[in-house]
């Protein structure tokens, strides 16, 4: 699936607006992006496995934040760092 | 991201020939003066700045900002290896990390596995790094080993040289901590940006000899490199109302500092004032009693004199009324102790004489003779002293709030 890659990640990911995720889950998909671009899961997930707290995960359209839950089938993912000023 | 050409800012410290510090030390610095030049390290709000002198240590070129936009809390040369360069970061948005550098800042390789509180069982409540705050090399004895100081406050330890991190356990495991840190309750019990562990102390002479500070939360001593830990905090006021007697835990020490060449010399800056303490002694002594009272003794830093043990700076604010925390009647001004406390001396030289509203987070001395002395403040401003405070230079202004000041004779 295609995930949206906000300006604040893209050192990760070589620059790239969008990159290509696999997994059924946002879990999954973190993961699969973590071991190709190190260090990126725990910039937007906390320890405890938590969506941070100025992080949205859009999938297609709408915020979840239940990182197991089951993907729909060509989801797209979008992730926002929102409303973190000053 | 490495570098084909390591590049090294100063010469490492000495692994054999370094003549270790001893247990006491009576001997004062020598007047001379030599050219020495330094290399101040200032992490920011918004980014990390490198401020190089020249051998005078009066004019100053930047570099900068490293990780632009970044939280840059602290930054600090390793002096066993002379170049690598570890950095406390976070953004706005994104989760805390480290990030390393060898070749003098041109690139940064984030660690591939940064401090983290221990992963707790779902329904229960498990502790979340906010940010890294303090990081501090461990001995020669040690090449690779730093520790890291976290908000909430956590205490982590590399032997990679930075690149992965684990909890100390014995540490932030105690199971004392939520009691010591007043956050039993979940609430904090900390500071306005976050209650924080610093000043990792690690005793040059022996490497599994451990203090930490906390603010809030008191300072504590290990024998055993952090598997059990003590209270050190009998002799300092508190800003609650203790019922009964002394409380050994919830002291809010803002900096601690051991003498490098009197390494059982500990001073403090406290919220509740300045104290000194000459272990094995375990009850600290209030040395602010003997600042002017007008000017009181609250603050946030304190440097020590590299080779005299008696010397010390602070640089005080109003912690009045309701703590605006800036420098006293808007007269910035450094304090020194030549005497370990007896008296301070005013040296206010080249700085406002009115209307600078000064809030001083962080200050710095390097090792030149005279030392060269430096702080920085919320404002985006960094001062320097070549001469040990006596006349005060702004090197450089505009930048974003200064988090941490760091200096390094090159």
């Amino acid at each position: 699936m295609v995930v949206f890659v906000p300006t604040h990640l893209r050192s990760y990911t070589g620059g790239s607006a969008q990159v290509e995720g696999r997994g059924s889950s946002l879990a999954e998909v973190l993961a699969d992006l973590d071991g190709r671009f190190p260090g990126f899961r725990f910039r937007v997930v906390d320890e405890q496995d938590q969506v941070r707290t100025h992080i949205l995960f859009f999938v297609s359209g709408t915020i979840v934040r239940d990182l197991q839950r089951p993907l729909p089938a060509n989801a797209e993912v979008t992730i926002v760092a929102a409303l973190s000023g000053g | 991201m490495t570098a084909s050409q390591p590049v090294r800012f100063a010469a490492p410290v000495a692994t054999s020939k370094k003549k270790k510090p001893s247990a006491k030390s009576s001997k004062k610095p020598a007047r001379k003066v030599s050219a020495s030049r330094t290399l101040l390290l200032v992490g920011t709000r918004k980014g990390a700045f490198l401020l190089r002198s020249d051998g005078a240590r009066k004019r100053w070129k930047i570099d900068g900002p490293h990780m632009f936009g970044s939280m840059v809390h602290h930054l600090v040369l390793d002096p066993r290896d002379g170049k690598t360069l570890l950095m406390a970061a976070r953004t706005g948005h994104l989760g805390p990390t480290v990030f390393r550098s060898t070749d003098a800042g041109r690139t940064w390789t984030e660690c591939k596995k940064p401090p983290a509180f221990r992963k707790v069982p779902e329904g229960k409540r498990g502790r979340v790094l906010d940010h890294v705050f303090w990081l501090t090399p461990s001995t020669r004895d040690e090449p690779g080993v730093w520790y890291a100081g976290s908000s909430p406050q956590g205490l982590f330890r590399t032997e990679d040289g930075g690149v992965t991190w684990a909890g100390v356990d014995g540490f932030n495991e105690h199971p004392m901590l939520p009691k010591w840190t007043m956050d039993e309750d979940g609430g904090g019990g900390g500071t306005p940006d976050g209650p924080k562990l610093h000043s990792v102390i690690v005793d040059p002479r022996n490497p599994r000899h451990l203090y930490i500070g906390m603010s809030a939360g008191g300072i504590y001593e290990s024998h055993d490199r952090g598997l059990t830990w003590k209270s050190l905090n009998d002799g300092m006021a508190t800003v609650f109302p203790v019922p009964e007697g002394e409380i050994n835990y919830g002291h809010d020490p803002h900096c601690v500092v051991l003498h490098p060449a009197m390494p059982d010399r500990l001073y403090q800056q406290n919220h509740c004032g300045i104290y000194l303490l000459d272990r094995p002694a375990e009850r600290w002594t209030r040395i602010g009693d003997n600042m002017p009272r007008k000017i009181g003794d609250i603050g946030f830093p304190m440097v020590v004199h590299p080779r005299d043990p008696d010397t010390a700076w602070v640089f005080p604010m109003d912690g009045t009324d309701v703590w605006p925390r800036t420098s006293v009647d808007g007269k910035p001004a450094a304090y020194v102790t030549r005497d370990a406390g007896k008296t301070w001396s005013r040296q206010d030289g080249g700085l406002p004489r009115e209307h600078g509203w000064f809030t001083v987070k962080r200050q710095a001395a390097d090792e030149g003779a005279p030392v060269g002395l430096y702080f920085g403040t919320t404002g985006g401003s960094v001062w320097a002293s070549s001469n040990e405070g006596k006349k005060w230079e702004c090197i450089a202004e505009h930048l974003p709030h200064v988090y941490s000041v760091a200096a390094v004779t090159l």
